[in-house]
């Protein structure tokens, strides 16, 4: 009896996790097919004769693949060396000061940093950037959204330069290191691995940003990826599945790729270091 | 090489007193250990002679000049730490030549001056690998060869054997007083353990809540405690300490009321220092104590509580009143069992300390 309970647990555990599967991977896998259809629904299926046709039609919108290749590496690119520079700098620095109050400051950082991201400080951000001359600008939409990002990009390198013990500094100082010798040979390898996901995670973000762009862009040459997924829409305003499928998925790849580079190059790694 | 002076040095942690007023001169070439129990501030007094901390009153001297507001890297000292803090994704090369390469001393006669080194220390065929991949004593070479590539005039140890397992340690232990004698280096070394203390140290400065509860060479520290701290700190098993009464017009020294000791012989000795008193503490190292199955004259009843052989030496702890004595017997032979053993105390080797902790006469 016992035995029976157990495995109709497991049975109806297994089902569970089946049905969370398919509501995830459906959309992904329509995102695989679709593309290659010459002519889509909704509906995910294998085509009979796969066509590149689709592809093609994308690269003949000259508007959405500056989009994509230009204006969105340029946005996404530069808020991550923007961020990951700032906050590996911000976190190692917080942490090796005696900063009265410093975890306050952080939170309340990551507090105000929903707020600049955020929907509610558009307009005060619009007026800012338009005083700085920095509307309709990639370096507008950077800062901006570096300004959204960075508190908790701070909050997770923090964890990463926390866990350098500080004897490995001291020795360091002890043996004549500046502290800026310590930061590039000691501490800055041994987050490596921090700096990367931070630098991940802020690409994607601002990838996919698509509110800031729309605000703080004029110009339809300086618009991102996300803004020109419309120029696939019908006169109507109804999306061309096939074209939007394959302009959606050319915007995934460089991700992946991303990803897939920065895991090869500098690796989620784990060195064990310290006796203790 | 160099002599390294604390005067009056106090370090505090907001209320915390971790370094209380020390005073401390270790001459040049001289390797001095500090030993005490956990937290009583020893390697907050290393970190202060490293610059690693600043003290908050008192001067510290390296050599003929004054270091107490100097960073580190003006101190000329090498310190190996008690984690050994090898960088993790450097190998030993790059690690025993990181002190080289700060320097700004080129890659090749880097490579040559740590080949030596490490050769001395025998890691020489090791360097290409990473610090994880040798093991818990090779570390340590490796922690100890790079404060040697640094050669400064000051080296300062914490715990460096408390990470490795017995049988290394006593290996790393030879190997360090073997250094020493080799290179001659001013050392400060620091250690919780008191018989490594013993082994390695030119004296031993022993600490507790911050200060300085005395200085000596080993032996005088072992065989003359200056109070009631050190003497239960030195020694495995440490001193016997008994408190007592004495009685010096009847020359008695009493314990428990019922156990006296006959002191007549000894009056002289002791009376210089002492009055009748009620509080007093005598102590008396386990080895100085003898059993006699019978009762003698001058000798005390006790209890056999147990019986512990040691390998050529007994453990015998006995029962007097409340109070459990140790006796330390090097003899093959197992030492009488009975319930009842009549010790006899070696008065010429015994130790009387006052209410205070500190030793009289
Ligand atoms: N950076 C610090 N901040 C606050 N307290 C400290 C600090 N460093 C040491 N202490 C305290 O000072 C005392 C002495 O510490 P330490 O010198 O490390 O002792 P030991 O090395 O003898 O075990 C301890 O009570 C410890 O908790
Ligand atoms: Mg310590």
């Amino acid at each position: 009896m016992r035995e029976y309970e157990s495995h109709l647990s497991k049975a109806f555990i297994i089902v569970f996790s089946l049905v969370c599967v398919a509501f995830f991977s459906v959309p992904l896998l329509w995102l695989l097919t679709a593309p290659f259809t010459p002519k889509t629904t909704l509906a995910v299926e294998i085509p009979a004769n796969p066509t590149l046709e689709n592809f093609r039609r994308v690269f003949d919108n000259s508007f959405a693949i500056r989009a994509l290749f230009r204006n969105n590496l340029i946005i996404a690119g530069g808020a991550m060396l923007m961020v990951s520079t700032v906050a590996t700098l911000a976190s190692y620095g917080l942490s090796r000061t005696r900063l009265p109050g410093k975890n306050t400051l952080v939170y309340v950082l990551m507090l105000f940093s929903s707020v600049v991201g955020g929907t509610a400080a558009m307009v005060p951000l619009f007026l800012l950037a338009h005083n700085l001359h920095l509307i309709d600008t990639h370096l507008g939409v950077i800062l901006v959204l570096t300004g959204g990002l960075l508190p908790a990009a701070i909050f997770m390198m923090r964890d990463f330069v926390e866990s350098i013990p500080r004897s490995y500094e001291e020795a360091a100082i002890v043996y004549g290191a500046s502290p800026l010798r310590i930061f590039c040979d000691i501490a800055f390898p041994l987050i490596r691995p921090g700096v990367a996901v931070v630098a991940i995670w802020t690409f994607v973000n601002a990838w996919g940003a698509f509110l800031i762009p729309v605000v703080m862009l004029r110009n339809p040459k300086n618009m991102p990826a996300s803004v020109a997924l419309y120029s696939f829409y019908s006169e109507a305003g109804t999306p061309i599945h096939t074209l939007v499928a394959a302009y959606a998925f050319l915007y995934g790849i460089p991700v992946l790729v991303l990803y897939l580079l920065v895991n090869w190059r500098f690796g989620f790694r784990f060195f064990g270091g310290i006796k203790s | 090489m160099a002599k390294i002076l604390l005067e009056h040095v106090t370090k505090r942690f907001g209320e915390l007193i971790a370094v209380n007023d020390v005073t401390l001169e270790v001459h040049d070439g001289e390797f001095v250990a500090l030993l005490g129990p956990s937290g009583c501030g020893k390697t907050t007094t290393l970190r202060l002679i490293a610059g690693l901390e600043v003290p908050n009153a008192g001067r510290i001297q390296i050599g003929e000049r004054e270091v107490t507001h100097l960073p580190p890297r003006e101190r000329d000292v090498a310190m190996v730490f008690q984690d050994y803090a090898l960088y993790p994704h450097m190998t030993l090369l790059d690690n025993i030549g990181y002190p080289l390469k700060v320097r700004g001393v080129g890659r090749r006669e880097m490579v040559g001056r740590v080949t030596e080194v490490a050769q001395k220390l025998q890691i020489g065929d090791l360097l290409q690998r990473r610090p994880a991949q040798v093991s818990g004593g090779q570390q340590q070479r490796a922690s100890v060869a790079r404060a040697l590539v640094h050669q400064a005039q000051v080296f300062l140890f914490d715990e460096p054997l408390s990470n490795l397992d017995a049988k290394l340690r006593l290996e790393a232990r030879a190997f360090l007083k073997h250094l020493q004698r080799e290179v001659g280096v001013t050392a400060v070394y620091v250690t919780h353990d008191q018989a490594e203390a013993m082994a390695l140290a030119d004296r031993i400065v022993v600490m507790n809540y911050g200060k300085i509860m005395q200085i000596g060479d080993p032996l005088q520290v072992y065989s003359r405690p200056a109070n009631t701290f050190v003497a239960s700190f030195m020694g495995n098993p440490p001193m016997n300490l008994l408190p007592c009464r004495v009685d010096l017009a009847a020359g008695k020294i009493i314990f428990d009321d019922d156990y006296m000791l006959d002191i007549a012989a000894h009056r002289e000795r002791w009376s210089a220092a002492i009055s009748n008193g009620p509080q007093f503490t005598l102590g008396i190292r386990p080895e100085h104590i003898s059993i006699s199955p019978t009762q003698l004259p001058g000798t005390i009843p006790s209890q056999v509580y147990a019986v512990q052989p040691l390998g050529g030496e007994w453990l015998v702890v006995t029962q007097v009143g409340r109070e459990l004595v140790s006796v330390r017997l090097f003899q093959d032979e197992a030492p009488p069992l009975a319930e009842t053993v009549w010790l006899r105390f070696d008065l010429a080797r015994t130790f009387l300390y006052g209410s205070d902790g500190e030793l009289l006469q």
